[in-house]
């Protein structure tokens, strides 16, 4: 009943939303915050009480001659990624608290819409209703994308949704396969079913799979989409894309391509895992010299998803368990980073890093939240990045330990574009543009002040999140063998 | 143990008061905390000394908490005192509070006066946990926590953008190395399934000399060291690193910090032995490292660059003494760097203090009149650092030479050649800053002023060390006993388990004599020759624009910055717009034009909804079914397709 709620509650919430149209912007704001909040409630009450021995979940028969059933249940991996969803849709709906957006209710009932299949995505364990959430998260997100974007962004977010929407299709044709193979849907038992297939069969299904879930990450070749959307969407839209959308991609590669795929996964991996370094090393180096802060941090999540994709191709609990922290870090992070993009843009109406600098003189509150953020981002040890980075390249450099050296790299690439972003806008002299930057205020310090919490606790107690997923890893490197 | 844990604590606690409550806390209030937070950590090392004494000097190990655990690899968050970390220890909080007081006069006028507090504050906490901690993953922790407090603090004046370049350079350089060391705590792991130092080094008792996985784990390593501790090729950043406030590069960029790569490889000293071919390459990177920066530091006209050059080429010795395992004698030359390297840099900061910020000695001179504590502590410094007995630097130079000497009769002449260059340049420094007559505008002559007492009173205790310092490791032949050496034996354990002949014999008296002999005469001579071409400030180096030739390369550093801006950044720089520029746009988006086209067909579609209304809703309904539709169509097709499997 517990994980039907995580998804009960923010459906609810957005139909409400929807018929209250007629209401207030404010009465809109706060029915969005409080029905996100309530989720977050049940989802840190499942974080306190939950325990490997007893399982939460619902399986109710959805079509019954088919064996496919809307069971949805939560286990170590889901729980980490509810409470990622859970904890970063109230800070984004309190993001846009200083706007007023046109046609609000519907604003807010597509953010919880999102939501609602997020928590299916991250929940369900039945294929079919694995990849109707799957889908069903981009619509919302394309909408709010499309309508409240900047000029391009229709043109923009349509080329976003039809690149997904065409690597999903590579999906559903395995997924298919694989339910015919099997006569199921239910994951545990497809794992059964793909030990038994040729060696062939199983390479087909690591492609279809892989590109489905690299063009969500995104992973090199497969981005084109990312940096254009993440840059022109308005910042909602970007922080629910890049925090969350493209988490699926990576739970994707963990809960559907390695059990799915095992055999595919040791024959292919390895050349996976060069296609998403080279993306780390090639992103990295494109961000050094972005001068648009948005783009620059889109460059930045680019790199990171790589070398998640590599952690978690590299098929081992030291990969995987990394990807997994840096999945909650690397939303945390990128939610406040582009927050504090859209605070920079909306004081001095630029996301140029030529025409800013010096802003820590007027808002030394505001510097510090982007140090610590960045801190994280940059994966200095005792803040949320640094963990799973470690973890990450450690089961890289198990798998090879060149492609661990390559991969390496980012510690050393993410330092120079992210100090060269917090030089450029924060530090030198200030200018006509920024002199009269406004300090933080209280909405604002209400979205940043959580995410830098998040930032050092789970620098300061990576083991709390780690302790929750290691049954599940360890249940699906089971799968695998 | 309650007092070991709160030794990293107070700093971090005072980091928070001064960091958290900026605004608040007042000046006074500020520099208090922060001098009171250090030195209760100096407290706190006296208690971990007696603990550690009572408990019969076994390693004591604190464990806290449970860090990460990942399939079999268990991280402990926990600290370890023993022999290294107690030297350490004292270091560390007994020149950390001196400096801390300097701060308080020094940073006087600052009004990032808190701020500044709070970072050397934070940096402590940094750096006690990285000579306290019980594992390899600590070490990392205080290793890039004191990376951290360096880019903050060398940037501290941040509307300066050069200084924020400095500090830039300096973090990234340093990052380069942490990734070698990242590296080489992954082959740890994988070697001996754990990174607690007493297992590890347990575990390494077993193996043999020259064993490749370890000859590998303590290359990366070093790869960590030369990044930390400014070595070649990663020491281009310490130079200009001298843009943070001077009690910074006191502390961090003499001291301690820099001097953190000796500490690991000290407390690696089991891996290290079991690796001769890494032990070669860190006494000759130690070797070509002293002898570079001090050619650097003979030219130099700044007075904090000349220090940096020669903190770089001081820490070159350090490394040299590792290479040739005189883990000790290096050693012994960090504790007694960290005296008079911190006594200088001070003197410095308090010549600038009095010189209204000039940095340039050619506007210097005659300076030993007016600001008299200053010009005789530094004058104390400056012999000490020469090696004239019986100062501090003395001691533990001729020790290093003697284990050199033994180990390779050319790398003592470089050694000897290095340290009569050090001899010469510091007194040049001397020369030109205090002895002759002032030649800085008559505004500054009128300011010129002893710094205040809570600037002199450390300038005082620092010279006191450098003169006795030197007394805790004396020669054999002075038939003294070696309290360090004895105090450090029990260190070195699993070196002498791995190679019997660890240790070595010591060299013949008489040819200790001998080389002892030597090095004075030579630093002597260097003193001589100084004083023949600069006392009294007879003659003053040349404008920068007169300067010509080979004195003009070294004078510019040889120009290694360039060549690393033109070797990596610039190409990094032009890889970036292509891959901006061309590669994104032309190539891989251009591989997905004919998605493209289609994209653009429709696009004209999608504008249309923007207008939003009940159009959007119609669409957004029309999407939805047909996703649901879409399913359930699926799943009739797969029915017949099933259904006409099963028939078969």
């Amino acid at each position: 009943m517990l994980a039907l709620t995580l998804i009960l509650i923010p459906l609810i919430g957005s139909l409400v939303l929807l018929l209250l149209k007629g209401s207030s912007v404010s009465s809109s704001k706060n029915t969005a915050l409080v029905v996100s909040l309530a989720t977050f409630a049940v989802a840190i009450y499942a974080f306190t009480t939950f325990s490997t021995q007893t399982t939460i979940g619902v399986k109710y028969s959805w079509m019954k001659d088919l064996n496919i059933n809307f069971h949805i249940s939560i286990d170590g991996i889901s729980l980490l990624l509810v409470f990622l969803t859970a904890f970063l849709v109230p800070l984004i709906i309190t993001s846009t608290f200083k706007h007023t957006y046109k046609n609000h209710a519907s604003f807010y009932a597509l953010i919880l819409l999102a939501e609602t299949a997020l928590m299916g995505v991250f929940m369900a364990r039945d294929i079919f209703l694995f990849y109707f959430f799957y889908e069903a998260a981009l619509i919302p997100v394309y909408f709010i994308a499309a309508i409240w974007g900047g000029k391009d962004a229709p043109r923009i977010t349509f080329k976003m949704f039809v690149y997904t929407i065409f690597g999903s299709l590579f999906m559903l044709v395995a997924l298919v396969y694989l339910y015919m193979k099997g006569a199921s849907a239910d994951i545990d038992q497809l794992a059964t079913t793909a030990k038994l297939l040729s060696s062939n069969a199983q390479n087909l299904l690591f492609w279809a799979f892989f590109i489905a879930f690299a063009i969500k990450m995104p992973v090199l070749p497969f981005h084109t989409w990312q940096p254009d959307a993440y840059s022109e969407s308005p910042t909602p839209a970007t922080m629910l894309l890049s925090g969350l959308l493209s988490k699926m991609g990576v739970y994707g590669l963990i809960r559907i391509m390695l059990p799915l795929a095992p055999v595919g996964v040791a024959n292919w991996g390895q050349f996976g895992m060069i296609l998403s370094i080279i993306g780390l090393i090639y992103g990295s180096i494109i961000a050094i010299q972005q001068n648009n802060i948005k783009r620059l941090i889109a460059y930045s999540s680019f790199a990171h998803m790589g070398l998640m994709a590599a952690g978690v191709l590299s098929g081992n609990i030291n990969g995987i368990q990394g990807a997994l922290l840096q999945m909650v870090a690397h939303g945390v992070n990128a939610v406040g980073l582009f927050f504090i993009v859209k605070i920079i843009y909306d004081r001095t109406g630029t996301r140029d890093l030529t025409a800013l600098g010096g802003i820590t003189q007027k808002t030394p509150a505001l510097s510090i939240y982007f140090m610590i953020i960045m801190l994280g981002s940059v994966a200095l040890p005792l803040t949320n990045g640094f963990v799973g980075e470690f973890l990450l390249l450690k089961g890289i450099y198990d798998k090879n330990a060149w492609l661990g050296g390559f991969a390496g790299l980012t510690i050393i690439l993410g330092a120079v574009y992210m100090l060269r972003l917090m030089q450029r806008s924060m530090f030198g002299e200030s200018n006509d543009i920024t002199a009269k930057f406004k300090d933080v205020s209280g909405s604002e310090v209400a979205v940043l002040l959580p995410i830098v919490a998040i930032v050092l606790i789970m620098g300061l107690f990576p083991n709390v999140f780690l302790k929750i997923t290691e049954p599940a890893v360890n249940n699906i490197l089971q799968m695998m063998k | 143990m309650l007092l070991i844990k709160l030794i990293p604590l107070f700093p971090l606690i005072g980091f928070l008061i001064n960091g958290l409550g900026f605004r608040k806390v007042s000046k006074g209030l500020a520099g208090w905390i922060g001098t009171g937070a250090a030195l209760l950590s100096f407290v706190g090392a006296f208690s971990a000394y007696q603990a550690f004494i009572a408990g019969g000097q076994l390693p004591i190990i604190v464990n806290i908490f449970n860090w990460i655990t990942v399939g079999t690899l268990n991280i402990n968050f926990s600290f370890q005192i023993d022999q290294l970390s107690i030297l350490m220890l004292f270091v560390v909080t007994g020149v950390g509070t001196l400096i801390h007081v300097y701060s308080m006069g020094y940073m006087h006028d600052d009004e990032g006066f808190g701020k500044f507090f709070a970072f050397l504050n934070l940096f402590l906490f940094s750096m006690l946990l990285l000579v306290m901690g019980s594992n390899y993953i600590i070490m990392f922790i205080g290793w890039e926590g004191v990376g951290l407090c360096s880019y903050l603090l060398i940037g501290f004046w941040n509307k300066n953008f050069e200084y924020g370049n400095a500090a830039r350079k300096a973090f990234i350089m340093n990052r380069v190395g942490d990734l070698g060391f990242l590296i080489g705590i992954f082959l740890i792991i994988n070697q001996f399934g754990t990174v607690e130092y007493l297992q590890v080094f347990d575990k390494a008792k077993g193996l043999t000399v020259g064993d490749a996985t370890i000859v590998a784990i303590t290359a990366f390593l070093f790869i960590g060291a030369m990044g930390k501790s400014a070595q070649i090729p990663l020491y281009t950043w310490l130079p200009d690193a001298m843009a943070g406030p001077t009690p910074v590069s006191a502390l961090i960029h003499a001291a301690t910090m820099v001097t953190s790569g000796l500490y690991m490889i000290v407390r690696s000293n089991i891996l290290y032995t079991l690796a001769p071919g890494t032990l070669e390459v860190v006494a000759w990177v130690g070797v070509a490292t002293a002898l570079f920066a001090a050619t650097i530091g003979i030219f130099q006209n700044d007075i904090k660059k000349v220090l940096a050059y020669s903190t770089v080429s001081q820490l070159g010795y350090m490394f040299m003494a590792m290479g040739v395992s005189a883990y000790t004698s290096g050693f012994f030359h960090v504790v007694t760097h960290a005296f008079f390297k911190a006594l200088l840099f001070l003197g410095a900061g308090s010549v600038i203090h009095a010189m209204s910020g000039e940095q340039d000695i050619r506007r210097m001179g005659g300076l030993g009149g007016k600001i008299k504590i200053t010009a005789i502590t530094f004058l104390i410094g400056t012999i000490a650092i020469s090696g004239i007995p019986p100062f501090a630097g003395f001691f533990s130079k001729d020790e290093i030479l003697a284990h050199v000497y033994e180990h390779n009769k050319f790398m003592w002449v470089l050694a000897v050649a290095g340290s009569m260059m050090t001899a010469f340049y510091m007194f040049r420094l001397y020369f030109l800053t205090f002895t002759g007559s002032f030649r800085g505008t008559h505004e500054q002559e009128h300011h010129l002023h002893e710094s205040p007492i809570s600037m002199t009173l450390p300038l005082m205790v620092l010279a006191g060390f450098s003169i006795v310092g030197g007394f805790i490791g004396m020669p054999e032949i002075f038939h003294f006993p070696h309290a360090l050496s004895e105090f450090m034996n029990p260190l070195y354990e699993g070196s002498k388990a791995v190679n019997p002949e660890f240790g070595g014999t010591p060299i013949d008296h008489s040819s200790e004599w001998m080389l002892m002999g030597i090095s004075v005469v030579a630093a002597v001579v260097s003193i001589v020759y100084a004083y023949s071409k600069f006392g009294g400030s007879k003659n003053v180096p040349a404008e920068d624009s007169e300067i010509t030739g080979l004195q003009k390369t070294i004078y510019n550093k040889y120009y290694i910055d360039e060549a690393y801006w033109g070797i990596f950044v610039n190409p990094v720089k032009r890889l970036s717009n292509v891959f901006a520029n061309i590669i994104e746009p032309k190539g891989f988006d251009g591989a997905v034009n004919g998605i493209g086209g289609f994209v653009n067909t429709f696009s004209g579609v999608a504008r249309k909804l923007q207008a939003g209304g009940t159009g959007f809703y119609l669409f957004a309904m029309v999407i939805g079914i047909a996703v649901i539709l879409g399913i359930n169509l699926g799943y009739q097709v797969l029915e017949s397709i099933l259904a006409f499997v099963g028939k078969k």
